[in-house]
């Protein structure tokens, strides 16, 4: 590895994203406008400040993850991967330039979605508003690891599309949002345990409910990242110099 | 040979390659030997193996036997992806970045660094003839000029080997004749280019031939070598002439084939 090539790629990656305004602007409008709709909906109930964060999680998650997955799928299918892979690059310079450059427009995203939940929809946190951007910024390099990783078994961006609800539909039935996961069948919550989407929705209702939950918030914050890693070893791995 | 230094030898030798691809042996034991500093062109039909053979010289195809040496080391070795330049056959540049960012970013990749990075863009778009669209979307320019970008992308760095895949198909005569000029030039500064096409007339721009049919080598000489040995008028006749014999040589040997097992 060489971090000027990583750097190098990671600039490629933003600057292909910043030609492209649209998708920057829904990446950061589209999390505020879904929390705001949210906020409306409970209006008056305190159903929000339970569910309000999770999600704050969760959509930045979502959009990274298919960002993510497409726009690999897209370097496989036009040919710049084969040519990138004859030169002098590593397969975990690439990899890492693609979440390295992701990882910074997640972390404008969170820290958009975040403010905005917080000073306009009146989000009631009770641990630290810092600490809930960090897990945010987290739960986008989970959903970038993830669809890094994905995106090797997709030969179509149909297929790419469908591992949404087939990866990712799932982790959210079980993530404790629908049903708190101490209250899910055995089996389920097993499942639920391997998930990581389970951890980054831990992490958030933990920081919006407990003021002193900062180490409980780290340990769930240092298994996702955990994920992440294994994630974008294994993106990296599936990446192959000779190909039949 | 003369020395041992690494420049002496062949650019690219090859002995019984062999590759399957889909169960099928696209290539069954193929032996070429390419010299350096000249424009060899390899020459055949659609769906004959080019593109694997060439796939094969910079270590991207899986292979199932032989030896492909290129600039005196195994192909695909670590050293050589600074010395060798690919161009795929669709054009492998990214469409929604200038032309002056793609290139940026592939010399960044073969390591040219800081301000050198603007001059050798500058360089690589002189000798493609696109100072003019530097600034331009990649997305919207034209096939002829898309088909340059990609060629420049592969000329940062200055490689000594350049594998081109079909970079003249489907465009203008005008722009085919100056793409050529710039492989002659290129090869007068010393480097080597394997140019692929499945349009005969290319043949009278190379410097040797490789005309490939099926996987196998009709022949491996200069345009004036293969004319005379087949007596043909023109390099497509010439082609003809050796499928006509190969495909002779072949029923020969299957009725021999025949003739001993009855």
């Amino acid at each position: 590895m060489n971090p000027r090539l990583t750097l190098a790629t990671a600039g490629r990656v933003l600057a292909q994203v910043r030609h492209d305004r649209r998708t920057v602007g829904l990446l950061l409008v589209v999390p505020c406008v879904l929390l705001g709709l949210l906020a409306w909906i409970y209006d008056n109930t305190p159903l929000f400040d339970r569910i309000g964060a999770p999600l704050l999680g969760m959509f930045p998650f979502l959009v990274m993850f298919l960002v993510t997955s497409i726009a690999t799928l897209r370097e496989r299918q036009s040919g710049t991967l084969e040519r990138l892979l004859a030169l002098p690059l590593a397969k975990a310079d690439l990899v890492a330039g693609y979440a390295l450059a992701f990882g910074a427009l997640a972390t404008v995203q969170a820290v958009v979605a975040a403010t905005f939940s917080v000073y306009v929809l009146g989000l009631d946190v009770a641990g630290s508003a810092g600490l809930l951007v960090v897990i945010a910024v987290v739960d986008c390099l989970l959903g970038t690891a993830l669809g890094l990783f994905l995106s090797a078994f997709a030969a179509t961006e149909f297929q790419a599309v469908q591992f949404l609800p087939a990866f990712v539909l799932p982790q959210f039935l079980l993530c404790g949002l629908l049903v708190p996961r101490d209250q899910l069948p055995d089996v389920l919550r097993w499942v639920s345990d391997v998930l990581p989407l389970s951890y980054a929705v831990d992490a958030m209702h933990t920081v919006t409910v407990r003021a002193d939950g900062t180490g409980d918030v780290l340990g769930d914050l240092g298994i996702i990242l955990g994920f992440v890693v294994v994630l974008v070893g294994a993106g990296a791995a599936t990446l192959r110099r000779r190909t039949a | 040979m003369m020395n041992n230094s690494p420049g002496a030898g062949p650019a690219i030798r090859i002995e019984g390659l062999h590759v399957v691809r889909g169960g099928r042996a696209v290539l069954p034991g193929l032996s070429l030997q390419v010299p350096r500093g000249q424009v060899v062109g390899l020459l055949g039909p659609s769906g004959c193996g080019k593109t694997t053979l060439m796939r094969a010289i910079v270590g991207v195809q899986k292979v199932a036997g032989g030896t492909v040496e290129v600039l005196g080391l195994p192909a695909g070795s670590r050293p050589l992806r600074h010395r060798i330049g690919y161009v795929t056959q669709a054009p492998s540049v990214y469409a929604d970045l200038s032309v002056r960012e793609n290139l940026a970013y592939f010399a960044r990749i073969v390591g040219v660094r800081g301000a050198a990075v603007d001059a050798e863009v500058g360089r690589v778009l002189d000798a493609v003839a696109l100072a003019d669209h530097a600034g331009h979307r990649v997305g919207r320019l034209s096939g002829g000029q898309l088909s340059r970008v990609s060629l420049a992308a592969a000329l940062v760095g200055t490689p000594e080997l350049l594998v081109l895949d079909e970079p003249t198909v489907g465009l203008d005569p005008v722009l085919r004749r100056d793409l050529w000029a710039i492989f002659r030039r290129l090869a007068t500064a010393g480097a080597t280019l394997l140019v692929s096409s499945h349009v005969m007339d290319e043949a009278v721009r190379c410097d040797r031939l490789l005309l490939m049919r099926a996987g196998r080598m009709l022949a491996d000489d200069t345009l004036a070598g293969v004319l005379e040995a087949t007596g043909a008028p023109d390099p497509e006749q010439a082609f003809l002439t050796l499928v006509d014999r190969a495909e002779a040589a072949a029923a020969a040997g299957t009725a021999t084939a025949q003739e001993v097992s009855a």
